[in-house]
């Protein structure tokens, strides 16, 4: 099947190249970064996690992509999302390799990596998290790969993938909760330290992913005329609108919680993040773009009069995903680190290296994306379902 | 003849990767590491769990803190770069009042406390949030409560600063070598990429000496064993009213202040 | 078989690549031990030369793992003598020079070991009191 990737257009080769382009100039800024060791990045005492560990947690969620179209499918037989499912495994798989991509990147000796299984140690949250993301990635190759491999071949899908599917969706549901409980349960981040963070996660996951699957899906159709279906769109828009009310919803519960309270500790992140504390607000213009994109896409996508109007969807997707971005691959993880553990505020921002290494990681997974839908699309052409 | 070939490359590949484990689990058990004879130095300081009282009233003078920090870090070769101070090592260092014990601040402070400063190091909890996160063992507690640090496993996740709630741990954002002046040839340096803390001199103790602050500090600083109820350090904190830093997260700090 | 000739070729190459190393080093001089400069004062190692030739890393790699680990950093020697189990005190104490010494086999062996990323080497201090 992977011979299908081989044949393409002047146009998919062009992407191809492009994205290699992009790991080749990004790796020589990690080459440096290897030599010089994290220095080069804007993260300091203070702020030991930045960018990096931000785009891990995001692209967490947007691994969803696969279980918001397994579910309907395997649970309630949600027959118009057979021919999309693949698309969203596919982009789980890719997902998973950016997260763990900018694992690696993040670590000051990544040459030891391997010593999270040599030493395994399961009281700490990262051992749970290499499992669950490790096996999320390894029960979605082989389920959609099996599962394409046999419809090529025009076979009914292998039995003994059932329980792998049914799975896969409890399994989805893990590596959202593992990941928020690496946050949650550490004493003194105020920000971090709430019992619903997982359902956070588990909502933003739930609208982010799905929603860059549309998007994604869309481009595709206009590359290959490969068409997932009017009605699957249609209904993964309306569970991306759910997920996303109940998202700001929670968020709104957070900024209850911490004003009507008056606790100081639980206010200054937030204060930081939409006023600026004690003279300092880097992020101020970024919380209110979160807030205007978040609060705009919900109004588009709410009336299905809007929703289901391609344009206006698309929108509507589109800034769902900056609030989302803003919100978890921006804010939440810096937030942790703000006030510091004295109550004093040290500001991050990213550095170019940075951005650059960041870049050949999101190439990478885009690279890994493209190819597999390739043979997806190709496949789906070759038996007539395109 | 195509599925044979495919049939063929799958047993190449299995073959190829079981010689290889095997070759690398071959080699590694060849070395039987002989007869055990290793065993602790007979002048080692014992304790159930090692704790300090700070007396703050002893530290006025600018002279009294740089005494202890540079005992300190001139022995564990800190490195030290004004440069980039965002990303600086310490092990021991002072700050004021409301940031050393910030939720306890008032607006109206004895001008005392208000103005002075307090030392800061790693607290050796008791239930040190460091160690329960970390994924690969690089911290842990000692026996004797001394919350360790083994630098040659670190990955340098920064997991423990994330889990540490009293800012104690710093990270080797650059290769410190050529930071550290007169390298002290008994102790180590780090190497970039890895985290580092206080650790209680614990190759002091093995000697049978007192931590260096504490040797330097003209008695502001008590150390001793908690659990033993007859040592000195005990006897000091029945008879004075100590503070720690965030007792409210139950960490357990195992350095305490006088006031 | 299908593409025969062009599977043929492709061992061919594959075989003259992975036979690389014997083909560029014939004709140049055999391997030669290097020389090592040995302790001045002192006439006897922890273990024999031979075990400590073949197990040094090893025991190393031992000895971080029980002196900061377990704490424990006493050492009884083969002929019951008592050692320090520290590489800056114990092993430079004698062998007094890391380049004439570790780096001549590391070097002619193509080993790089990283001890000395952090571990003082008797050179650094020589340089850092000039």
């Amino acid at each position: 099947m992977l011979e299908k990737a081989l044949d393409g257009s002047k146009t998919y080769w062009a992407w191809i190249i492009f994205l290699l382009a992009v790991m080749g100039v990004g790796s020589i800024f990690y080459i440096i970064q290897l030599q010089k060791g994290l220095m080069v990045t804007g993260m300091s005492r203070d702020v030991s996690w930045g960018f990096y560990i931000a785009q891990f947690t995001y692209f967490v969620g947007v691994a969803a992509s696969a279980v918001m179209l397994v579910l309907p499918l395997y649970l309630h037989n949600q027959k118009e999302f057979k021919k999309m499912v693949i698309l969203g495994e596919f982009m789980a798989v890719a997902a998973v390799v950016i997260c763990m991509g900018f694992i690696v990147v993040d670590l000051g000796q990544p040459q030891r990596m391997l010593n999270v299984m040599l030493y395994p140690t399961p009281n700490s949250m990262l051992f749970y998290d290499m499992i669950v993301l490790t096996g999320y990635l390894l029960l979605n190759i082989v389920i959609a790969w099996n599962n394409l491999h046999a419809e090529w071949q025009r076979r009914p899908h292998p039995r003994w993938l059932q329980p792998l599917i049914y799975l896969s969706i409890v399994w989805a549901v893990s590596i959202h909760t593992v990941t928020a409980f690496l946050i949650q349960g550490l004493p003194g981040r105020h920000l971090w330290l709430t019992a619903i963070m997982a359902s956070r996660f588990l909502a933003s996951a739930f609208c982010s992913g799905p929603a860059i699957l549309i998007i994604l899906a869309l481009i595709a159709k206009k590359f290959t005329r490969f068409d997932p279906g009017r009605e699957a769109i249609r209904i993964l828009s309306q569970i991306v609108t759910y997920a996303m009310i109940a998202n700001v919803f929670l968020f709104l519960c957070e900024l209850f919680t911490a004003y009507y309270s008056n606790i100081p500790g639980h206010e200054h992140i937030l204060t930081y993040f939409f006023l600026g504390l004690h003279g300092k607000g880097a992020l101020v213009g970024w919380a209110w773009v979160m807030a205007g994109a978040g609060i705009l896409s919900l109004v588009i996508l709410i009336p299905s009069r809007f929703r289901n109007n391609q344009d206006l969807l698309l929108a509507g997707l589109v800034l769902l995903i900056l609030a989302t971005w803003i919100d978890k691959g921006l804010l939440l993880i810096v937030g942790g680190f703000i006030p510091n553990p004295m109550g004093a505020i040290t500001q991050y921002a990213p550095t170019g290296y940075e951005i650059m290494i960041s870049a050949m990681i999101y190439a990478t997974g885009l690279l890994i994306l493209t190819i597999l839908w390739k043979v997806a699309i190709g496949v789906k052409k070759e038996i007539g379902e395109a | 003849m195509g599925s044979n070939r495919r049939q063929f490359l799958r047993i190449a590949g299995v073959t190829t990767l079981l010689g290889l484990g095997g070759g690398i689990t071959l080699s590694a058990s060849s070395y039987q590491p002989e007869e055990h004879s290793a065993r602790e130095k007979e002048a080692r300081l014992h304790a159930g769990r090692w704790g300090m009282v700070i007396d703050t009233r002893k530290f006025q003078t600018e002279e009294d803190f740089h005494r202890v920090i540079e005992a300190c870090h001139s022995i564990h070769n800190v490195p030290r770069d004004e440069a980039k101070a965002k990303q600086e090592i310490k092990w021991i260092w002072a700050d004021h009042f409301e940031h050393v014990f910030p939720g306890k601040e008032n607006p109206f402070l004895a001008e005392r406390v208000e103005q002075n400063e307090f030392l800061l190091l790693c607290n050796h909890c008791k239930n040190p949030p460091c160690v329960r996160v970390c994924p690969t063992q690089a911290t842990y507690k000692r026996e004797d409560g001394i919350v360790q640090m083994d630098f040659h496993r670190c990955i340098g996740c920064r997991y423990c600063m994330a889990g540490c709630p009293f800012g104690s741990r710093s990270f080797n954002f650059c290769d410190p070598g050529p930071y550290v002046k007169d390298k002290n040839p008994d102790f180590p340096v780090r190497m970039r990429g890895v985290v580092e803390k206080c650790l209680f001199c614990y190759e002091r103790l093995e000697e049978g000496k007192q931590p260096a602050c504490v040797e330097a500090s003209n008695g502001g600083l008590i150390f001793g064993d908690l659990d033993d109820p007859d040592s000195h350090i005990r006897q000091v904190l029945r008879e004075k009213y100590t503070i720690r830093r965030k007792v409210d997260l139950g960490t357990e700090p195992s350095v305490f202040y006088i006031v | 078989m299908y593409d025969a000739g062009k599977i043929l070729i492709g061992l061919v190459i594959f075989l003259l690549l992975l036979t690389f190393p014997f083909w560029y080093s014939l004709g140049q001089a055999s391997y030669e031990s290097p020389e090592l400069q040995l302790p001045e004062d002192s006439q006897e190692c922890i273990r024999d030369t031979e075990w400590m030739r073949k197990n040094h890393m090893q025991l190393l790699d031992d000895w971080r793992d029980t002196v900061v680990r377990e704490g424990k950093s006493v050492y009884t020697g083969s002929e019951g003598k008592q050692y320090d189990m520290s590489l800056q005190k114990t092993c430079m104490d004698c062998h007094t020079s890391k380049k004439k010494f570790c780096d001549r086999c590391h070097n002619s062996a193509s080993v790089e070991p990283y001890c000395w990323d952090c571990h003082v080497a008797p050179e650094e201090v020589a340089n850092g009191q000039q």
